[in-house]
């Protein structure tokens, strides 16, 4: 960990201009990845600006029936919230589905978004890296290819976005809500914010510098029945391997809408529309579901290593599909 | 010097050996008062040292530029193989005496050439911890890469025959012939599993306080056995053993990865000396895979031959494992069916692959854990194609005497343990038919596996000493790694001399204290049990000699041959005389005597182990293939316990140990880098407590008059001895796809599972 300053922003403006102001500077906010990251040398930030004493921990109703979800608030109490546990349980399922308790009751809505890959190659300074240190190649593909993605990836880098909260909120159509270092505020579809690694892996968001999420906005409930299951090695405390956020209406007749993301296989939470548009213009039943899979796979990433994970989102896929269209 | 001592809490002292007596340790650990390595405080304000590893794993390390972090705040010293002290050479990948590879020197910054990655190649010594790490990042290595090996698989063709196996054992057995059963048996199993890389991970990695008083050293740190790290420190730093004090009263769990002396107490000493001032240096976690030891990888293969009736004719078990180019490590995972099933024609066989990491070291069961993830799955499948049960397989196979060795068992309740746990787990009313059994999208599995461990005693000596106040006080340098040593000696020791359990402190960790065999090879408790009661009873005879003859004695000149020690009294006839008053009288000082324990005529006389039988339940996800534990059984047969509560902690924890090797845990190398991959709890899977419901350990009664007084057996690594095969012949049940590749991850099972 290198010395570094810090200082406790006083308002929202002050936070964004404070990190537009130094090039070295960073927000932290519950500090699970930053902190962890720092330690290693990896994040070498030379200047700290905490947000997480500013009042954007507040989760409200929106006019439109949708919900904003301040940047600092907790996962555990997103996930506990009555509004989201009723209107939204995909989204409580998967915040639930995330790390540890101890890990959630610290993490916030916006660092739980921007937190970065756990690639193990990432997490190791000895190797070779384009995403810690831009053209110094990528050590992880050949190698223990494992957690690595099979969708939008790039021969410079295939390292999956790790987050539960951001699959099933992609699903949701949720946007970002931002604040400048000029003040300015604008919105984002949650799709726009993270980048696909490309030849620049590094640049991950589509954040100015200083650029802060100040919420997130859920558009009202969607019709349909939702849910989120995540599939790991262990039963908790462990990434996934794939998982999948659905919202449907449809039975066993067919489907009348889907939106569906994956995570656990893509630098970024993976809003499916390819499967969804063949999901709903298919055939109805299982053959109908292996095709949607099918359709967004097209042209993802094989290897040894990887192979299992089309067929395990297949089946995931299909699983969710089952309990979510099942009668009653 | 702070004190460090464990006080009991209970009031028995009649019968309390084996009751499950809270740790006495505990309000200690839970209050924060238990100081591990890293937290001792030296006499003098202590500077930080933070361990700099190499980024490749073969080549030489041509250039490395320590300007910047010499130049780095709080920084005082930077320690490369340019500037280290001059340490005696390491030596050969092997030693001539096995006792050897825990006394040869073990030295640090030796020399420009990388033997594997990770390894150290500069300790900055800093004012603080941070500084020394931010410094480290400043370093920076030039190296010349040469290509080394990390395949075990890549390296079969080339596996060579090592001399012996670990602790001595033989590399190879052969009785009768084993192809000649193998060609003419009725039935024959052919089956070869493979193990990954593990990693022990305590809770608390390595860490060293070094302080110097003159040419005496004081070391705080955490190790399983003072006397191994004392002898290899000395060894490395060239000065004589009685120069250095070992300290190490908590130990955050160890396995077997703290039995050695490590880099960090090498380092931290060195850099003590280098700038005079006491110095602290711990690995990180991530440090501690490349640097703190791991369980080898292993290609095995079994061979067994049987009737029709399912009486094994032939037992063959060939172990390729791997192993470190610098130091060899041949754990003993074929001996493990030396001793376990009766066949009259056997082959048991070590071969080694040489890679390019650090050594193995010992995990928690070496030789007994993956050697009986083949032996147990192997009889499974057989069992499978006899149509037996596999309990009765094992039933039937049960040998008179030591198959190998031809000596009789000294107890040997494997039968009792398998039935009672068939009985207990309800074993006979499960579905033998494999995949045959769903809940929803589930399918439920069922299995079972033995377990057997060797049981040791090693030299161990023990100070009991008794006060005027009639506080007893015990004292050896055995380690407490979170077993419950402190607590069990209590018992001990209030039982023998019939003193309550909470007028006994004991003291442990201290290389000043009468020397211990140490905790390691599940022998620490019976080792220092048994010293400790030929401890108490030197002190009695010395007792009864004073009172029977001290001028001042109020029970002098009586016949003291049917004195009894009771209520912290000593009765003869209808005389109580409380000890207290009584050792105020005769030995105002107080009395203290030493026993000793090694091994006897009984040790090798007889085939001494320690057995069980586990049962597992486990759900395999129709859709997603996850393996999940959904209940465990073990039954154990381990002699007398000294304390039945955490007798069965350890028997639980060594289960969940199992559960991980048999589903989550794995250590990957990666083959081109020859680095850990996976280096933290993040990545490495230890099963959460989700991973492990309802796992529960029951005891037989069982008194072992071979073994030592108490009729005990070393209990440490019986738990995870054959748990690993239970789940996994589970998880075959479960789905009727056996898989031979361990841990079993959902990978492996999905191209099996049923598409709908």
């Amino acid at each position: 960990m290198q010395p570094f300053t810090y200082e406790r922003a006083t308002g929202l403006r002050e936070a964004a201009a404070a990190v537009a102001g130094r090039p070295d500077a960073k927000f932290i906010s519950g500090g699970t990845n930053l902190i962890d990251l720092m330690k290693l040398g990896i994040e070498r930030p030379g200047h700290l600006v905490d947000i997480s004493r500013l009042p954007l921990a507040g989760i409200a109703d929106a006019a439109d029936g949708g919900l904003t979800i301040g940047a600092q608030v907790r996962n555990s109490d997103l996930a506990a919230d009555m509004r989201v546990r009723r209107r939204y349980p995909v989204l409580a399922q998967a915040l639930l589905a995330g790390a540890s308790g101890q890990l959630r009751n610290k993490a916030t809505t916006a660092g739980n978004l921007l937190q970065r890959t756990r690639c193990p190659y990432f997490y190791n300074p000895a190797m070779a890296c384009n995403k810690r240190e831009p053209g110094s190649g990528c050590s992880a593909l050949g190698g223990f290819e494992r957690s690595l993605g099979i969708l939008g990836t790039s021969e410079h880098c295939a390292a999956v976005h790790p987050s539960d909260m951001a699959v099933a909120m992609a699903a949701l159509d949720a946007r970002i809500e931002t604040t400048g270092p000029d003040g300015g505020t604008r919105s984002l579809a949650l799709g726009e914010l993270h980048r696909l690694p490309g030849e620049t892996p590094a640049i991950e968001t589509a954040l100015a510098p200083g650029e802060m999420i100040t919420a997130v906005t859920l558009p009202p409930p969607p019709s349909g029945r939702q849910l989120y299951r995540k599939v790991r090695d262990r039963a908790s405390y462990a990434f996934a391997l794939v998982s999948v956020a659905v919202v449907v209406e449809g039975d066993a007749a067919g489907i009348r809408s889907a939106r569906l993301a994956f995570g656990g296989i893509a630098p970024k939470p993976w809003r499916a529309r390819a499967a969804e548009a063949a999901l709903t213009a298919g055939p109805a039943g299982e053959a109908g579901w292996r095709a949607a899979a099918d359709a967004e796979l097209a042209g993802a990433r094989q290897g040894a290593q990887i192979d299992f994970k089309h067929e395990l989102l297949r089946r995931t896929l299909r699983h969710a599909l089952t309990e979510t269209t099942r009668p009653g | 010097m702070e004190k460090h001592i464990v006080q009991g809490r209970d009031t028995a002292s009649a019968g309390v050996i084996g009751r499950p007596l809270d740790r006495s340790d505990g309000p200690q650990k839970v209050r924060g008062l238990a100081t591990y390595g890293h937290e001792h405080v030296p006499e003098r304000r202590p500077a930080h040292g933070y361990i700099l590893g190499a980024g490749i794993a073969r080549g030489v390390l041509t250039a490395i530029d320590t300007a910047a972090a010499e130049a780095a705040p709080g920084v005082i010293h930077v320690m490369t193989h340019r500037n280290a002290p001059a340490q005696p050479a390491f030596g050969g990948p092997t030693v001539p005496e096995v006792p050897q590879v825990f006394t040869r020197p073990r030295p640090v910054l030796a020399g420009d050439t990388v033997h594997y990655h990770d390894q150290p190649v500069a300790l900055v010594v800093a004012e603080s911890f941070e500084e020394a790490r931010a410094a480290a990042g400043l370093i920076r290595c030039t190296y010349r890469r040469e290509p080394g090996s990390f395949s075990l698989h890549g390296g079969l063709a080339n596996a060579y025959r090592p001399e012996r196996a670990n602790a001595g054992m033989a590399t190879d057995s052969v009785i009768g012939d084993l192809d000649a059963a193998m060609a003419s048996a009725a039935v024959t199993l052919d089956s070869t599993y493979e193990t990954a890389f593990g990693s022990h991970n305590p809770l608390e990695p390595h860490a060293a306080v070094a302080e110097w008083q003159g040419d005496r050293l004081t070391l705080y740190t955490a190790t399983q056995t003072l006397a191994n790290v004392r002898a290899g420190l000395a060894a490395t730093l060239r000065i004589p053993a009685d120069n250095i004090r070992v300290i190490s009263p908590f130990i955050g769990g160890g396995f077997g990865a703290k039995l050695i002396v490590h880099a960090e107490t090498v380092l931290a000493a060195l850099a003590a000396r280098a700038i005079g001032r006491p110095v602290k240096v711990a690995l990180t976690r991530q440090q501690m895979f490349a640097n703190a030891g791991h369980r080898p990888a292993m290609v095995q293969r079994m061979r067994i031959a049987a009737g029709r009736d399912g009486r094994l004719t032939g037992f063959g078990h060939d172990v390729i494992a791997s192993t470190a180019r610098i130091e060899e490590f041949a754990e003993q995972a074929a001996a493990t069916g030396r001793a376990l099933y009766a066949a009259p024609n056997r082959r048991t066989t070590h071969r080694l692959v040489r890679l390019d990491t650090h050594r193995g070291e010992w995990m928690r069961a070496p030789g007994e854990a993956p050697g009986l993830i083949a032996i147990e799955c192997a009889m499974d499948e057989l069992a499978e194609k006899l149509g037996l049960d596999p309990v009765e397989l094992r039933v039937l196979n049960e040998p008179a005497r030591d198959p190998e060795r031809s000596v009789p068992f000294s107890t040997r309740n494997l039968v009792a343990c398998l039935r009672e746990g068939a009985k207990r787990f309800g074993w006979d009313d499960l579905p033998r038919r494999p995949g045959s059994r769903r809940e929803g999208r589930k399918l439920i599995g069922y299995g079972m596996a033995a377990a057997i461990r060797a049981n040791y005693l090693g030299a161990t000596s023990v100070r009991v000493s008794l006060d005027a106040r009639g506080m007893v006080s015990v004292q050896t340098d055995m380690t407490d790694i979170g077993t419950g040593t402190y607590t069990i000696l209590g018992q001990v020791a209030a039982e023998r001399l019939g003193v309550p359990v909470s007028a006994i402190r004991v003291e442990l960790g201290d290389s000043d204290l009468p020397r211990s065999a140490g905790s390691g090879g599940s022998w620490g408790a019976t080792s220092t049990a048994t010293a400790l009661h030929n401890a108490c009873a030197a002190l009695r005879n010395k007792l009864l000699t004073a009172a029977r003859d001290h001028e001042r004695s109020p029970l002098r000149g009586l016949d003291l041959g049917a004195a009894r020690l009771e209520r912290a009294a000593l009765i003869v006839n209808r005389r109580s005389e409380p000890l207290s008053r009584l050792v105020a009288a005769i030995a105002p000082g107080g009395l203290s005597a030493e026993g000793s324990a090694q091994r006897g005529e009984t040790y090798t006389a007889f085939s001494q182990h320690a057995y069980g039988a586990h049962f597992a339940e486990v759900s395999v996800d129709l859709d997603t293939g996850e393996p999940r534990l959904r209940r465990m059984l073990g039954v154990f047969a381990a002699g007398k316990l000294l304390n039945s509560k955490t007798a069965r902690s350890q028997m639980i924890g060594g289960m969940i140990w199992g559960v991980g090797a048999a589903l989550t845990e794995e250590t990957v190398l990666d083959p081109r880098h020859g680095h850990f991959v996976n280096h933290d709890l993040g990545d490495y899977h230890v099963p959460c407590h989700v991973d492990v419901p309802n796992v529960e350990a029951v005891f037989l009664d069982e008194h072992d008059d071979k073994a030592n007084p108490f009729g005990a057996k070393g209990i440490g690594e019986l738990g995870n001895c054959g748990a690993s095969a239970a789940v996994a012949n589970a998880v075959y049940n479960a789905t009727g796809i056996r898989v031979r590749s361990l841990p079993i991850t959902l990978d492996k099972l999905l191209p099996g599972l049923p598409v709908a």
